[in-house]
């Protein structure tokens, strides 16, 4: 009986103990009202706008900003599904579009804050040593590529698309290459996984998602066949917050805001 | 019908009493039932069939029901001398063995398929060794019931080890001294005795290899055909349209459904047989 009180009482303790000291930290936003800012963003942004949201912190110290980072089909659905968020970041205009669509954003209010382009990535030690673009249709290279449904999966479908109108590359291009494909992950991070850990021989991402591992080797897409992608941001009409949401989307559009995005990769868009 | 009006005798007899059973059991069982009522009746006005009949949906189908059920023939292979292992014999480093057999239960198969992936991955600690001999397990089906063995053999050799140690031991000894071999032993006595525990973690191994996602989607990757079982369609299907996702869940639930009610009617059986 003692030990099964022993059992309880741990968890217990543990618990009051993780509570204390997160209510301690957060004394002096509960002193001011704390508020709670929700951001959905496309997986890509991960890292840039945990900086933004940081930065938005410390000038907004009544406010603590709670991120949803996913591929963008995905929040899109949580949202229609009811998911409570303030702004909506997605990384194409399909699912902003689909958002107006289901009168979750209002028509005319979203702005493209970033342009985006892809790249091919290779693992540091390019074990299936790929020199060229042509190499990709090579038999037996593993690429991973993100889903179809995933706008990563698709731009990158789009872009061997538009090599294959290229008799360089062959008529068959896309198809050769798309031959090669292992794994259609889920969002464009597991691509980028995929290709670091050097499962995967070459992978297709955006050219954002290399900052944050300088360790895998590039090829660059020439402008010609590359898609650029844009990145719409939209307060969501039901916003518990309208008025952060606004000021959240002022600073990711501002100076600041803008040098962080390019610090991460992306190209600004003001 | 009669049953249920003796339960509302039983609330009328001593009701005030009773509400301290039932008003908590029907909170739980409210939360566990009305999402799959939920999702049964959401497939309904959806175009069930057309989605639940796609070419893409029965090859994930087929590939879940040909993995998972691999996956429950390595388990007993495999699983069933090592459980009789853990139930009767003492040896160093058993309670090792033992950890390690009930980890994976609790552990998120994130974490399986990341362990998975770095042991045995291409340029994994242990994978690296079986790509010089051209062998390369990650984007494969090999991954896919490696992954789903992983996280769903535990099951059985837990419950195998259970039910051979529930078997009396001075039986078994018995036969030995009569002059039957191990193998006698195991199919006159053990096999019989402790079948509905055999059997009954069988079927639970099977359903949770048939509905692993965590660990395949990391280790194994998505490719149609391949790797993408029912479990990764329907994450994949929920991004591309909520009706497909919701036709292969309602698939899905139905399958193991199935398979829950085989081990109910097995047990049964069983039962009466034993009596």
């Amino acid at each position: 009986m003692k030990r099964f009180f022993t059992l309880i009482l741990l968890p217990i303790i543990f618990l009051t103990a993780c509570s204390v000291v997160t209510t301690s930290s957060q004394v002096s936003a509960h002193a001011t009202q704390a508020q709670i800012l929700t951001v959905f963003a496309a997986a890509s942004l991960t890292d840039a706008f945990t900086e933004i949201g940081q930065n938005f912190e410390s000038t907004h110290p009544s406010v603590t900003v709670k991120f949803n980072f996913a591929g963008s089909q995905t929040l899109r659905t949580q949202l229609e599904q009811g998911a409570v968020a303030d702004v909506f970041a997605s990384a194409n205009q399909t699912e902003m579009d689909n958002a107006i669509k289901d009168g979750l954003i209002e028509q005319n209010v979203p702005q493209i804050f970033l342009f985006n382009k892809l790249v091919v990535i290779l693992p540091p030690n390019n074990p299936a040593n790929v020199q060229t673009l042509n190499d990709l249709t090579r038999p037996g290279l593993k690429l991973v590529l993100a889903a179809d449904v995933v706008p990563a999966g698709k731009y990158a479908r789009q872009i061997l698309d538009n090599m294959s109108k290229n008799a360089d590359f062959g008529y068959d291009f896309s198809t050769r290459v798309l031959a090669n494909v292992v794994s259609n992950e889920n969002d464009v991070k597991q691509v980028v996984a995929k290709v670091q850990l050097g499962e995967a021989d070459a992978g297709i991402v955006y050219v954002s998602d290399t900052v944050a591992t300088p360790e895998v080797k590039i090829i660059e897409i020439p402008a010609n066949f590359n898609v650029i992608a844009k990145y719409p941001i939209a307060a969501l009409a039901q916003a518990p917050n309208p008025n952060l949401a606004t000021q959240f989307i002022t600073d990711v559009l501002s100076l600041g805001g803008q040098a962080i995005l390019k610090k991460w990769g992306f190209a600004p868009a003001q | 019908m009669n049953s249920l009006r003796r339960f509302f005798r039983r609330l009328a007899s001593n009701g005030h009493r009773d509400w301290i059973f039932i008003v908590p059991s029907l909170f739980l069982i409210a939360l566990l039932g009305l999402p799959l009522l939920a999702l049964i009746l959401r497939s309904f006005d959806q175009e069930f069939f057309s989605y639940a009949f796609s070419p893409s949906a029965l090859t994930a189908l087929r590939l879940s029901l040909v993995t998972s059920l691999i996956s429950v023939i390595i388990a007993i292979a495999f699983g069933t001398p090592l459980a009789y292992m853990l139930a009767r014999w003492k040896f160093f480093g058993k309670s090792f063995v033992e950890l390690l057999i009930d980890l994976p239960v609790v552990l998120p198969p994130s974490v399986a398929g990341l362990a998975l992936l770095i042991a045995f991955g291409r340029q994994g600690m242990f994978g690296s060794a079986l790509s010089l001999l051209g062998i390369s397990l990650p984007f494969t089906t090999t991954a896919v019931i490696m992954a789903q063995t992983f996280v769903s053999a535990p099951l059985y050799i837990r419950a195998a080890r259970i039910g051979f140690a529930e078997v009396d031991i001075q039986m078994e000894e018995a036969a030995h001294v009569e002059g039957a071999n191990q193998w006698q032993v195991f199919s006159e006595i053990m096999f019989p005795l402790a079948g509905r525990a055999l059997i009954g973690g069988a079927i639970l191994t099977w359903t949770r290899a048939l509905g692993e996602f965590g660990a395949t989607i990391l280790f194994a990757g998505n490719l149609e055909g391949v790797t993408q079982t029912m479990p990764l369609a329907i994450y994949l299907g929920f991004e591309r349209s909520l009706g497909v996702a919701i036709a292969l869940s309602v698939m899905l639930v139905g399958v193991s459904v199935v398979l829950l009610l085989l081990t109910r009617r097995l047990e049964k059986n069983h039962g009466i047989h034993q009596r």
